[in-house]
């Protein structure tokens, strides 16, 4: 079982505490509740692991608030960063 | 709670006793780092600012350069000015000397050329390190400490383990008297709601909000050239290769260096501390400009977090460096001066990293030397323009 975070019972985000490669388990707590979950792909030491699946455009959310929005659909297990995460905030109009 | 400092005429309390041989303009900066060369131990503090600049960005400059030659860090100071720069250096000199501590001046034109300039100069200063030699640490209060919060080179272990520490640093030194100051508006960006609600009245609260407001849409409108779209992002590539991947979430994991303490008020850039507690001070995020505004508030000693690992220093004041990346503590000892990283091992909660945090800044108050004052770095000597 590789080691992971979550943050606030909110989140739908845990944090990678060492490297996990692809087809290894986590088992995190998500919304008071444990689960274990496979992992789809090589996620890097610091790095977010989807708790659930997330729709386009849904809430992503760490630290108990909305860090931004799926751009793409997020499998549970799914990399979750810049190539399908993305806030609004600070954007040009 | 108390410290070894050396308290200045003004009633304020340094953790150090430089010697600053300040120029007041650019022009003056070779004669200001040939003056200090002839002293050693003189700290030079050059920049290049003082000129050709107007309205309020001038101002922040001259109010900010005034702070740093108050500084409670310094004890003397030797102003160096060229003779027809906007910001005069009489001016320069006569804030400084307000707060009552020895302050000579060169002007370098009215010295003749750059060689007479550098020999009046190093008469005076001669004369001024002989004064500080003779100046001894004094027991004094904590709550004449304020230490300055800051994090570079985020990465996700900042977060999570080295801001947090420093969270729990803030409310013991805040819970004993002292003070400390939380900056970086241009990422605080999606956490004003949480800053306004730990304010300690209303107007505070709205002062924290309109502060972070401002600083969005200077963002929003720098960003909005489809020329350099290529170069609109909040956070860095390290920021990014080390898990962070958006603005929002770098402020949520950087607002825990401020711990739960609430909010006293809100500072102006330049501007200098006046309540005890914990403040928030609108600087961007820029490391040398947001450090160079802590100190010009009054911090005497600086809390830098790096998960990605950074040397920098700062002239006049002890910038203590702390990672929660445990690699990049064992990578860049040479630069850090606290590991944090023990957290993400699990071998000491964020409660003990933060007392034995606290320890340090006493240490380093009272004299440690922290690494990067031993290996001479100080690049962080930036003022913000407007």
């Amino acid at each position: 079982m590789k080691r992971v975070i979550v943050i606030n019972a909110k989140d739908n985000v845990a944090v990678a505490l060492e490297e996990v490669a692809p087809g290894e388990e986590i088992e995190a707590d998500l919304g008071g509740q444990k689960v274990i979950l496979t992992v789809q792909e090589a996620i890097p030491f610091g790095h977010k692991i989807a708790l659930r699946p997330l729709a386009v455009g849904e809430p992503v959310i760490k630290y108990g608030e909305v860090i931004g929005e799926a751009t793409q659909p997020i499998a549970p297990g799914a990399w979750v960063h810049l190539h399908n995460l993305a806030s609004r905030r600070g954007r040009p109009a | 709670m108390e410290f070894l400092g050396y308290p200045r005429p003004d009633g304020t309390v340094g953790v150090r006793n430089h010697l600053a041989v300040l120029a007041s303009v650019f022009c003056a900066n070779q004669v200001v780092e040939n003056i200090a060369h002839q002293v050693p131990g003189a700290v030079p503090l050059t920049h290049p600012l003082g000129c050709s600049q107007v309205g309020a960005d001038l101002e922040q400059t001259a109010r900010t350069l005034i702070s740093l030659g108050r500084h409670p860090n310094v004890g003397a100071v030797l102003v160096v000015g060229l003779g027809c720069e906007r910001f005069p250096a009489q001016e320069l000199y006569a804030g400084v000397a307000a707060s009552g501590k020895p302050v000579e001046m060169v002007v370098i034109q009215e010295a003749g050329d750059s060689l007479r300039a550098v020999e009046q100069g190093t008469r005076l200063a001669r004369r001024l390190m002989e004064e500080l030699s003779r100046q001894e640490r004094e027991s004094c209060d904590i709550s004449h400490l304020t230490v300055g919060l800051k994090c570079g080179g985020t990465d996700a272990t900042s977060g999570i383990a080295a801001n947090p520490a420093v969270g729990v640093m803030s409310d013991l030194l805040v819970q004993a008297g002292g003070s400390t100051i939380l900056t970086e508006v241009t990422e605080l960006l999606g956490a004003e709601h949480i800053l306004a609600q730990r304010a300690v009245n209303p107007d505070v609260g709205e002062k924290i909000r309109a502060t972070i407001a401002q600083m969005e849409e200077r963002l929003r409108r720098a960003g909005s050239d489809q020329r350099f779209s290529h170069r609109g992002a909040l956070i860095s590539p390290g920021n990014m290769d080390g898990g962070v991947t958006t603005v929002v979430e770098k402020a949520l994991g950087g607002i825990t260096k401020s711990g739960s303490a609430p909010f006293v008020d809100v500072l102006d850039y330049g501007e200098r501390i006046k309540k005890k507690g914990l403040h928030l001070l609108d600087s961007p995020g820029h490391d040398g400009e947001s450090v160079t505004g802590l100190v010009a508030a009054g911090a005497q000693i600086i809390v830098f977090t790096t998960g990605r690992g950074t040397p920098t220093g700062f002239p006049i004041a002890p910038v203590v460096k702390v990672t929660g990346n445990p690699t990049t503590y064992q990578r860049m000892k040479e630069n850090i001066d606290y590991n944090a990283g023990a957290i993400i091992e699990g071998e000491k909660t964020i409660a003990q990293a933060g007392t034995e945090l606290l320890a340090e800044i006493l240490a380093v108050a009272n004299g440690k030397r922290t690494k990067a004052e031993i290996l001479g770095h100080r690049e962080l000597l930036c003022i913000a323009r407007l």
